[in-house]
């Protein structure tokens, strides 16, 4: 089966699925991308260094991460010379191929993965701002809603206000929260949190963490703190450890995700504010270097406005424009 | 991982390519420019900015003495350089003044860029200048962001008008505009809530709060990790609301911060102020010069320079300038580094301001940890003189003798071992491009602040 026709298949199963909601997020993404690379395959028809350039453009203006980029493309360059292609509508496929293998990478399991019969901790890491305390916020109500009982571990001791904001959060998703003062110990309050939560025999416990810039060694010497004492009291846990991380950001987030990574081993990712303009494509750069998966994404600030991340969906979402019809259609024919 | 070479390696390896051939061609330029080009766009200048400076600079390089030096690197780096720093430049950190007080500024932005700590951080600044700031808290929507703006006008003493976040921003601002008045209040700085430029409902209740308080300032504030989007939220926001200037956050990361060349490219508004960490203190006034450098991947070694040369001895200075150009640096003297390097201060932030640190190829596994800079310091200790000074002569039974001796294991002493090698390694490579006139106050500077505190 063509490459097209499983895609096509595969979009059309799971667009009921979609909701209005992901759709909508992600329309600006999608459109401002696709339109791009669509008007660039029917403007230039033929393959030259300036079809190569603006290609270029579109994915690093997409923040693809600079080394992807330039990788994509010299593979490309080399199936063209390979097969022989000239236009660049016969291209079109090729570069859709590898896109789509840029998103997925190997691990498909983008789900998280949270044991039924035991306590279940998940630990929310990130730099400053990126929506670590609002994305908790959205997880809770998702979970209750799924029918979990919940319960909040303010490990934000450190930021003026944010155990307030953490409260706020509780009471508008109807979650207790485990805190102790400003200033405190944050592996305490875990520890805390993790007894009270064994007491109350809470399904789900989701720990906030203060924002550290990654470069900052003790400060992330103390986030190994906070994870090797989930460690010891729940030698499982934490059963997923999320990085936040802003779409906005640029580069800087694959370091973000490497040395957050080595202290706490991080299991997937949570991309915030793709509703704004910016594309979040640092996240194909992360999957690619480092294989670590985005789990959500964030699409306001709204307590419903986390959504589960789909590969295909967010593959057909960002290139469908550029299978335009006729494509698809001459592709399955030929088939 | 993304290995971030500086531009000056990057350079390096174009013209190290030319050595013996000597002449600079017009393709050499060419490939210097592509270099360049790379550079920034991993620094997260924005494709178009990059686009249009690239332009500018290969004129200049064209033009210029590049073809005939024999220092080809350097010119192009010192013509980058300037170009960068005029670019960023402009004049900066000076607040703009009431002609009847209080004076206000109005800080906007994204959700998350920091626009609350700054408003703390601006009020102490403006208190260190003897002026009696108050902050007004029109964040209604994030939950406690006024509790967050309480808690920093505590700690600093500076009162924080707020009406709780069930009245709109609107009327926040035009009761606090009039108890800042009657109480006689210079400066007002009102923080408000992050939102998406392309929010319109949000957008236009900026607009409102702009109307009533008729601010002298508008401050964005932007976060320094910010990437390609970083054009379009500043040109959107200054369409929308006149900015005259720009504030970039979380400079203390190791984030390049192409971002603000980017920003100030697309809204031309000076970048009045850098924030540097997470205490009330740390706001800057922006260097350009210190920005262009690190962006271009080559530390801020002005920084660096300027401590260097309050706390290190001249005539020691002046001994490593030459070893390091011979490459005779040995063991001794890297402990003598360390030595130096203790009394700059916190290592990290050192370690933030070297050119490619951590970032360069082989020295990635250099984390700036104490205890391990200790367990360094104990190697080198356990090593004879003779061995601290010829340290080829270090081979496989002496290494085991000195991993017993300094407790650690021969992986320790290996590692080291091999990051000195690389060090010395980077040094010529440093020393070689610094050689020649063009180079020659570099030169200078550097050996004053080229430091090399690879405490491993
Ligand atoms: N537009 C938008 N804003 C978000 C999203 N997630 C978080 N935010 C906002 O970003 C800001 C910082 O979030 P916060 O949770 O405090 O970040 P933290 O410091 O990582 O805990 C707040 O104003 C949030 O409302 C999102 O998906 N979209
Ligand atoms: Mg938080």
């Amino acid at each position: 089966m063509s490459f097209f026709k499983k895609l096509k298949e595969k979009i059309s199963k799971s667009t009921d699925t979609v909701t209005n909601k992901f759709k909508e997020g992600l329309s600006k993404t999608r459109t401002a991308f696709t339109e791009k690379v669509t008007e660039l395959v029917f403007r230039r028809k033929k393959i030259d260094e300036e079809f190569y350039e603006e290609l270029e453009e579109i994915l690093i203006t997409s923040d693809v991460g600079v080394n992807t980029v330039m990788d994509l493309i010299d593979d490309l360059r080399q199936e063209v010379k390979e097969r022989k292609i000239e236009e660049s509508a016969e291209l079109q496929p090729i570069l859709s191929e590898k896109l789509v293998e840029l998103l997925q990478g190997e691990n498909e399991n983008s789900d998280i993965n949270l044991p039924e019969n035991e306590l279940a901790i998940v630990l929310f890491v990130g730099v400053n701002g990126v929506g670590k305390t609002t994305t908790i916020g959205k997880m809770a109500h998702r979970l209750k809603q799924q029918g979990k009982s919940v319960m909040l571990a303010a490990g934000d001791t450190f930021r003026a206000g944010a155990i307030e904001q953490l409260e706020v959060w509780g009471e508008r998703v109807g979650v207790e929260v485990i805190k102790q003062q400003a200033g405190s110990d944050p592996a305490a309050v875990m520890y805390d949190a993790i007894q009270a939560a064994k007491n109350r025999n809470v399904d789900v416990l989701l720990c906030d963490t203060a924002g550290r810039l990654q470069n900052k060694v003790n400060l992330m010497e103390e986030l190994n703190k906070i994870y090797r004492v989930i460690r010891r009291e729940v030698p499982s846990a934490p059963h997923e450890v999320l990085l936040v991380l802003d779409a906005t950001s640029g580069q800087n987030a694959l370091t973000q995700a490497k040395l957050f990574g080595e202290k706490t081993g991080v299991s997937g990712l949570v991309l915030t504010k793709l509703d704004g303009t910016a594309k979040g494509g640092i996240a194909i750069a992360i999957r690619q270097e480092l294989n670590i998966p985005v789990k959500f994404v964030g699409l306001g600030e709204k307590m419903d406005d986390l959504q589960p991340f789909d590969s295909e969906q967010f593959v057909h979402a960002l290139f469908s424009g550029m299978m335009t019809e006729e494509t698809v259609e001459k592709t399955v024919e030929e088939n | 991982m993304a290995a971030f070479e500086g531009l000056t390696s990057r350079l390096q390896s174009v013209f190290g390519k030319l050595k013996g051939k000597g002449k600079v061609g017009e393709d050499d330029i060419k490939e210097a420019m592509r270099e360049v080009r790379l550079a920034l766009l991993e620094a997260d200048v924005n494709f178009k900015v990059v686009k249009q400076f690239i332009a500018n600079v290969k004129e200049k390089a064209l033009g210029q003495e590049v073809m005939k030096s024999f220092t080809p690197g350097m010119v192009i780096i010192d013509i980058v350089n300037k170009e960068m720093t005029a670019l960023m430049g402009g004049e900066q950190s000076k607040l703009a003044k009431a002609n009847k007080p209080p004076t206000v500024i109005m800080m906007v932005g994204l959700q998350g860029a920091g626009k609350t700590t700054t408003t703390g951080k601006l009020a102490r600044l403006l208190q260190k200048q003897n002026h009696k700031p108050m902050l007004i808290a029109a964040d209604i929507y994030r939950p406690a962001a006024i509790k967050q703006l309480q808690v920093l006008g505590e700690q600093i003493n500076a009162p924080v008008f707020s009406l709780g976040d069930k009245v709109s921003p609107v009327e926040i601002v035009t009761k606090g505009m009039e108890h800042a008045k009657e109480h006689h209040h210079d400066y007002v700085i009102v923080d408000t809530a992050g939102r998406l430029h392309i929010d319109e409902a949000l957008m236009d209740e900026l607009k409102q709060v702009k109307e009533v308080i008729k601010p002298n300032e508008i401050l964005l504030v932007i976060d320094a990790m910010t990437g390609q989007d970083a054009v379009n939220v500043a040109e959107s926001f200054h369409q929308q609301m006149e900015l005259t200037g720009v504030v970039l956050t979380k400079l203390d990361g190791d984030t390049r911060g192409g971002a603000a060349l980017s920003v100030k490219a697309v809204t031309g508004t000076p970048i009045k102020f850098a924030a540097l960490g997470e205490k009330i203190d740390a706001l800057e006034p922006f260097h350009p010069e210190r920005m262009a450098s690190r962006i271009l991947g080559m530390g801020d070694m002005l920084t660096l320079i300027e401590k260097a040369q309050s706390s290190i001895d001249e005539e020691k200075a002046k001994e490593l300038e030459r070893k390091m150009r011979k490459a005779e640096f040995t063991f001794e003297d890297f402990l003598e580094q360390m030595e130096q390097v203790k009394k700059l201060g916190p290592l990290d932030q050192i370690m933030d301001m070297m050119p490619g640190m951590g970032k360069m190829k082989g020295l990635k596994n250099l984390n700036v940890d104490e205890r391990k800079l200790a367990q360094t310091e104990a190697i080198v200790k356990s090593m004879t003189t003779v061995e601290k000074r010829n340290p080829e002569i270090i081979n496989a039974s002496r290494r085991k003798r000195i991993a017993n001796g300094s407790g650690t294991s021969l992986r320790d002493v290996n590692q080291l071992i091999k990051q000195f090698e690389e060090m010395k390694k980077m040094m010529k490579q440093f020393s070689g491009m610094m050689d020649g006139k063009s180079g020659k106050k570099m030169k200078n500077k550097l050996a004053k602040g080229m430091k090399f505190p690879f405490g491993g």
